[in-house]
C-alpha cells in the first residue's frame, strides 16, 4: 500500500474511532496523518511479526493526544487486528485516548504529557549511538508542545552528542489547545530556533505533502540531529475542521460525520 | 557513601556493559574515574533533570541499566512526572541515585534539601526506595538495585559517613536491620539518622528505658513481617527520618500497623511536622532543630511515655 492510500485509511479510522467514541483531538490526528503514513510506509524499519526486534527503528509519538493515528497505523500494518480499533476509548480497553504501550503491540512508548516522548527518544538515540547500533530514532512533536522547556533541553543534548540518528518532526499546524500558537507563545522563527541549537533543519512548506515529507526524511543529516518543520494543516482533509480550534475537542457527529467521511474519500474504504 | 556507590558501580560496569550513568551536571570529584573508564557510558547532559530522566528511560528501554545521578531534590522532585510516566509506567531499568538526601547539606537552605522525596518515590508503582544508613548499607543497596529489574531510588547523604554498626556480612538490604536489642521502645530509622537513634537509645537507657534500634534501609517494599514482629515485641514504635513526618518511613510503618488486628504498639512519627526546613545550620544543628538529634528523639520518647 502506498503512503497516500495508507493516509486515506488512517483518516477513515481516525474519524470513525473519534466519531464512535466521542473522543477529542480529531483535528490533531488529521494534521499528523500524512507524517505517520509516510513514516510507516516508507521510512521505519519495523516488523509487525517481531515488534520487539532489537535493531528496529524507534518511533515515539511525543504528541500523544494524536495517538489515535498511531493505533490506526499499527493496525493497518498488522501489529494487531484492525477490528481492535473499535475498542478505542471503551471501558476495559487498552486503547486509551493518549497513546499507551500496555498490551498494544508496536507502540514504542506511552505519551500524553507533552515534552516526554522527544526526550525519551533522545535517550534511545544516545543509546544506539553509544552501542554502535544502526537503527534510527524518530519522534513527532506538536508545535504547541515546543512550549515545554524539556523540548529545548532535548535540543541542546542531541546537538551536544551529535545524534545524527535522531529525527524530530514538528507538526507545525499553528494551533494549540486554546488558539493560535503565535498568539499564545511565539515559536517563530522556529526554523532559526532549531538551527541555532545546532540541528539540521528542513522546512517543509506543505507538511501534508508526502513527497515533500519523504524528501525531508531522506535528506542528509550532515552529522547533526535532524529537525523537520512540517507545516501542516490542523484538521487536514475535512474542510470544516481545517484551521478551526473547535475540532481540537469536538468529535464529528451526524451530518458532519458523513461529510467528513466523504471529504477524506473514505466511503469505499 | 557517594564514593562507595560510584566505585562499586565502576566495578560492576566492568562486568556488565549495560550499566551507564547519566548525570545532570552533578558528581564533581566523584564521577571522573567512571567517565574515564567508560567514556561511552557516562553522559553529562547539563542541568536538565527532566531530559536526564526521560533519556534514561529511553536508554533503559534499549536494554541498558541506567543510573541517573543528581542531588536528592533535583533527581526526584524536579522531574517527578518523568519518573512517573517514563520510568515507572514503563518499568524502565532506571536507578535514581541521589546525593544530599534529607537535610545533608544543612546550610544550603530549603531549596537543596530533599524532604518529600521518599513519599513521592514510594507512591509510584514499580519503584523501590532505599535509604542506606552507612557505606556498607549503601554498597548493599547499589548491588541490590543493579541486580533487581525495574526502577529504584537510592537516597544517599554526603561523601563520607561512618560505618554505624557491625555486620557479619553485607546486609540483605531488603530487610529491616536490627542494630540494638531492647524491650520497651523500638526506634526505626532510615539513612544516616541511624546514628541519632543509637545516641537516643543510650540516653534512654540511662533513664531506664530499654530501646531497640532498627535501620530500615528499604522503605519500599517495606519488610512488613519484621515491622509486625517489632510491633508485637514493643509497646512503642518511633520512626525518625530526615523527611516530612507524613508520607515517608513513618507513614509506611503506620500502614503496616493499621493492618494489625491484635492490640499493638503505639507509633510516634518524628520528622518535619508539615514545615519546610528553613533554619540555617550544619547538618547536626538542623536535625536537632527539627527534633531529630539523639537528645531530641530521646526527649520525645520520654514525653510520650510519661
Amino acid at each position: 500500500m502506498n503512503s497516500e492510500e495508507f493516509a486515506r485509511k488512517l483518516r477513515r479510522h481516525v474519524v470513525d474511532m473519534i466519531h464512535e467514541s466521542g473522543a477529542a483531538h480529531v483535528a490533531s490526528a488529521l494534521s499528523v496523518a500524512d507524517i505517520i503514513a509516510v513514516l510507516y510506509t516508507d521510512i521505519l524499519n519495523i516488523d509487525p511479526q517481531r515488534p520487539d526486534m532489537p535493531d528496529r527503528d524507534r518511533f515515539i509519538m511525543s504528541k500523544g493526544h494524536a495517538g489515535v493515528a498511531v493505533y490506526a497505523a499499527l493496525a493497518e500494518k498488522g501489529f494487531f487486528p484492525v477490528s481492535d480499533l473499535k475498542n478505542y476509548y471503551k471501558n476495559g480497553s487498552v486503547l486509551s485516548g493518549h497513546v499507551s504501550h500496555k498490551e498494544v503491540p508496536g507502540v514504542e512508548f506511552s505519551t500524553g504529557s507533552l515534552g516526554h516522548g522527544i526526550a525519551v527518544a533522545c535517550g534511545m538515540a544516545l543509546s544506539a549511538r553509544s552501542a554502535k547500533k544502526e537503527y534510527s530514532v524518530y519522534t513527532v512533536v506538536g508545535d504547541g508542545e515546543c512550549n515545554e522547556g524539556v523540548v529545548w533541553e532535548t535540543a541542546l543534548t542531541a546537538n551536544q552528542y551529535a545524534l545524527s540518528n535522531f529525527t524530530v518532526i514538528v507538526d507545525r499546524n499553528g494551533l494549540q489547545a486554546t488558539g493560535w500558537c503565535e498568539e499564545i507563545l511565539k515559536m517563530e522563527p522556529i526554523v532559526d530556533k532549531w538551527r541555532s541549537f545546532g540541528w539540521e533543519v528542513i522546512d517543509v512548506a506543505d507538511g501534508n505533502d508526502h513527497n515533500q515529507l519523504r524528501h525531508a526524511l531522506h535528506a542528509p543529516t550532515n552529522g547533526k540531529p535532524k529537525c523537520i518543520i512540517a507545516r501542516t494543516i490542523k484538521g487536514k482533509g475535512v474542510s470544516y475542521m481545517e484551521n478551526n480550534i473547535l475540532w481540537h475537542y469536538r468529535p464529528p457527529q451526524g451530518e458532519l460525520y458523513q461529510q467528513a467521511i466523504e471529504e477524506i474519500g473514505g466511503e469505499h474504504i | 557513601m557517594r564514593g562507595t556507590v560510584i566505585n562499586e558501580l565502576e566495578r560492576l560496569a566492568e562486568a556488565d556493559p549495560r550499566i551507564s550513568i547519566i548525570t545532570a551536571d552533578f558528581g564533581y570529584g566523584v564521577l571522573e574515574s567512571f567517565a574515564e573508564h567508560f567514556p561511552t557510558r557516562c553522559f553529562n547532559v547539563g542541568i536538565s533533570e527532566q531530559l536526564m530522566t526521560s533519556a534514561a528511560a529511553g536508554m533503559a528501554l534499549c536494554g541498558n541499566i541506567v543510573i541517573t545521578y543528581a542531588l536528592g531534590n533535583f533527581a526526584t522532585l524536579r522531574c517527578i512526572e518523568q519518573i512517573r510516566n517514563d520510568v515507572c509506567y514503563h518499568n524502565a531499568n532506571v536507578k535514581i541515585i541521589a546525593g544530599g538526601g534529607g537535610m545533608a547539606y544543612g546550610q544550603l537552605g530549603m531549596s537543596h534539601h530533599a524532604t518529600e522525596d521518599i513519599a513521592m518515590m514510594r507512591m509510584l508503582p514499580n519503584m523501590r526506595v532505599l535509604v542506606p544508613a552507612d557505606p556498607e548499607e549503601a554498597l548493599a543497596s547499589v548491588r541490590y538495585a543493579v541486580q533487581t529489574e525495574g526502577p529504584c531510588y537510592i537516597r544517599l547523604a554526603r561523601g563520607v559517613e561512618p560505618i554505624l554498626y557491625h555486620k557479619e556480612d553485607l546486609p540483605d538490604i531488603s530487610r529491616v536491620q536490627r542494630v540494638r536489642t531492647g524491650s520497651d521502645v523500638a526506634l526505626l530509622l532510615c539513612g544516616p539518622l541511624l546514628k541519632e537513634g543509637l545516641e537516643a537509645s543510650k540516653l534512654l537507657e540511662a533513664a531506664h528505658i530499654s530501646a531497640s534500634v532498627f535501620s530500615v534501609p528499604c522503605v519500599k517494599p517495606l519488610d512488613a513481617e519484621m515491622i509486625q514482629r517489632i510491633a508485637a515485641d514493643h509497646s512503642l514504635l518511633v520512626t525518625a527520618e530526615e523527611h516530612m513526618a507524613s508520607g515517608g518511613l513513618g507513614s509506611a510503618v503506620a500502614e503496616v500497623l493499621c493492618d494489625i488486628k491484635e492490640p499493638r504498639a503505639m507509633l510516634l512519627r518524628l520528622g518535619l511536622q508539615d514545615v519546610f526546613p528553613s533554619v540555617v545550620g550544619n547538618h547536626d544543628y538542623v536535625c536537632d532543630y527539627y527534633g531529630l538529634s539523639g537528645q531530641k528523639i530521646s526527649d520525645s520518647v520520654m514525653k510520650m511515655l510519661r
